[in-house]
């Protein structure tokens, strides 16, 4: 194989005095998708967000595509264009219809063509399936349709690389099944994944790996078959468990030298 | 519980909660009848009529109140507006610089254009400057001079308000514009900016109407009989006539403009509050 897609090597992010991630190494091939898991605050989300630098790591450094991000002199801006990322809560821009979410960022940052931009846009909400909420304002769309539409917005820009936070814990239940369903479109279509997320089902059916972290480092990586259907340290065990059965938890003592509340 | 039943039944004895409350009711609305009645005999309608209601006054003033004296208050406010919009602007990009200089600079000016009296910024641009710069020329004449004093003052509130307006934008939304791509300038004038300005459209209505009242301190610039705005318009005309009916007027011209100003606030204000639901 190649050059991975995206590299990070011994990362270290602290908030404060409050380390969220103690050296996190991790590889990720091209057209690879792999499902980033782990209870709240292990740092899974803000991994996620130092791979576009929308945190900046204390330590370490990020390579996507073979660009060092984590290098001071980098036009992020341009990395970042490459980079598609989806947010747990969408945003979307609030002030402007779906199609004018598409074709600002390509025509003010990629500087496309208005008829460009316009027929782009088009593109990706037919791959999306929202083409009949063109005209609409996010405001008037469901959660699973702001999402949807907010995976089109990313793909518009031609990224090489998806980046999902948590894309369906903000949304009900029913809804979860339609971006679920785009998301396994595009891994299907060979497009390299990140992916933070509690859908265990989505990981065992669509990721090539499955990394478990907890405390700010991987404690597993491997097949979903190996990580879900047989982990080999307890954590990931106790962490599955609760997932997968809620209802069978036990009240436990709360432990106080957990890192990072909130990612 | 049987304790806490016992306690929320009505009292036997004594008025119940209903007979006070329609008794309080009662007394505020004598009170009010009192004291509308008190004024009306006590007041000397003739004199008031003859002081505030004189008919060809009032017609003497057609149309110059409107074509001259209203129409320079509108002018002297949208100049003195527009000024402040975008000084108010930059002033707010310079409270949320990364550079400290700036937001101390921005902080300074704000305390000390809300802090002081707006008179008194009138006074030191109509008089101190002149005396403290001799052969400096504001630009514009008087028409320059207000809207320099109505934007300086104007500014230090709308940075203000500017500054509240992008700091409600969720923070989402920078994020969002910076992972696709966009430098943090471009993002703060395609995404952050406009979304600012929806939800500071009502508090930036009322800083119209603040600087429109404002607008008459342009009398302490010593202004020409063709640059009267409504309250020296008014003021001159009710010492040439001795009698208060032009101050009245110039009053209403006022009102004219503010009341429905202020009720477009307020029908923001609902849609805002509907959309947020």
């Amino acid at each position: 194989m190649s050059r991975p897609e995206i590299e990070v090597r011994d990362l270290h992010k602290s908030f404060g005095t409050n380390e969220v991630l103690r050296g996190i190494d991790l590889e990720i091939g091209q057209g690879e998708v792999v499902c980033v898991i782990g209870p709240s605050g292990s740092g899974k989300s803000t991994l996620l967000r130092c791979v576009n630098l929308l945190e900046e790591p204390t330590k370490g450094q990020v390579f996507v595509g073979g660009t060092e991000l984590t290098d001071p002199d980098v036009d992020i801006d341009a990395v970042r264009r490459r980079i598609g990322m989806v947010f747990q809560q969408f945003n979307l821009f609030p002030h402007l219809s779906v199609t004018e979410n598409l074709t600002l960022p390509q025509r003010r940052v990629l500087r496309r063509g208005k008829a460009a931009a316009a027929k782009v846009a088009a593109e990706n909400l037919e791959r999306v399936g929202l083409s009949e909420k063109a005209d609409a304002y996010p405001a008037s769309l469901s959660g699973g349709q702001q999402q949807r539409v907010a995976i089109a917005r990313a793909l518009a820009m031609g990224p090489e690389v998806m980046l999902f936070d948590e894309p369906t814990s903000a949304l009900d239940p029913e809804l979860v099944g339609d971006v679920l369903a785009v998301m396994r479109m595009l891994a299907d279509e060979g497009m390299t994944m990140m992916v933070v997320t509690h859908e265990m089902t989505f990981a065992r059916e669509v990721a090539d790996r499955v990394v478990f972290m907890d405390g700010g480092v991987i404690v597993e990586d491997g097949t979903p078959a190996e990580v879900i259907g047989n982990p080999s340290h307890e954590r990931t065990r106790h962490f599955l468990s609760r997932l997968l059965d809620p209802a069978m938890a036990q009240v436990e003592e709360e432990t106080s030298d957990r890192p990072g509340k909130g990612d | 519980m049987a304790d806490s039943d016992v306690r929320i039944q009505p009292k036997k004895k004594g008025l119940t909660r209903r007979q006070k409350r329609s008794l309080s009711r009662g007394a505020q609305y004598v009170v009010f009848v009192a004291a509308v009645i008190v004024f009306a005999v006590t007041a000397d309608w003739g004199r008031l009529k003859n002081q505030f209601a004189q008919w060809d006054i009032a017609k003497e003033m057609f149309p110059d109140v409107i074509t001259l004296a209203l129409k320079n208050t509108v002018l002297y406010t949208v100049s003195g507006f527009v000024l402040g919009l975008v000084l108010g602007l930059v002033i707010a990009l310079m409270r949320l610089s990364s550079v400290g200089p700036y937001r101390w600079l921005a902080g300074v000016y704000i305390e000390i254009f809300r802090g002081l009296p707006a008179l008194l910024i009138f006074v030191f641009i109509g008089v101190a400057v002149p005396l403290a710069f001799p052969g400096t020329e504001i630009v514009g004449g008087t028409y320059g001079k207000a809207a320099l004093g109505l934007g300086l003052i104007g500014a230090a509130y709308m940075a203000e308000t500017f500054r509240a307006g992008i700091q409600a934008v969720p923070k989402g939304q920078l994020e969002a514009a910076r992972s696709l791509g966009f430098s943090p300038a471009r993002a703060m004038v395609s995404v952050i900016i406009p979304q600012a300005f929806r939800i500071i459209l009502p508090p930036l209505t009322n800083e119209l109407i603040m600087l429109f009242k404002d607008s008459s301190l342009v009398l302490l610039l010593g202004v020409t009989l063709e640059e009267r705005e409504l309250s020296k318009y008014g003021r001159d005309l009710a010492s040439t006539t001795a009698n208060s009916t032009p101050i009245l007027v110039a009053g209403l011209c006022y009102l004219l403009v503010t009341i429905p100003l202020g009720f477009v606030v307020r029908r923001m204000e609902a849609k805002a509050q509907e959309a947020v639901k």
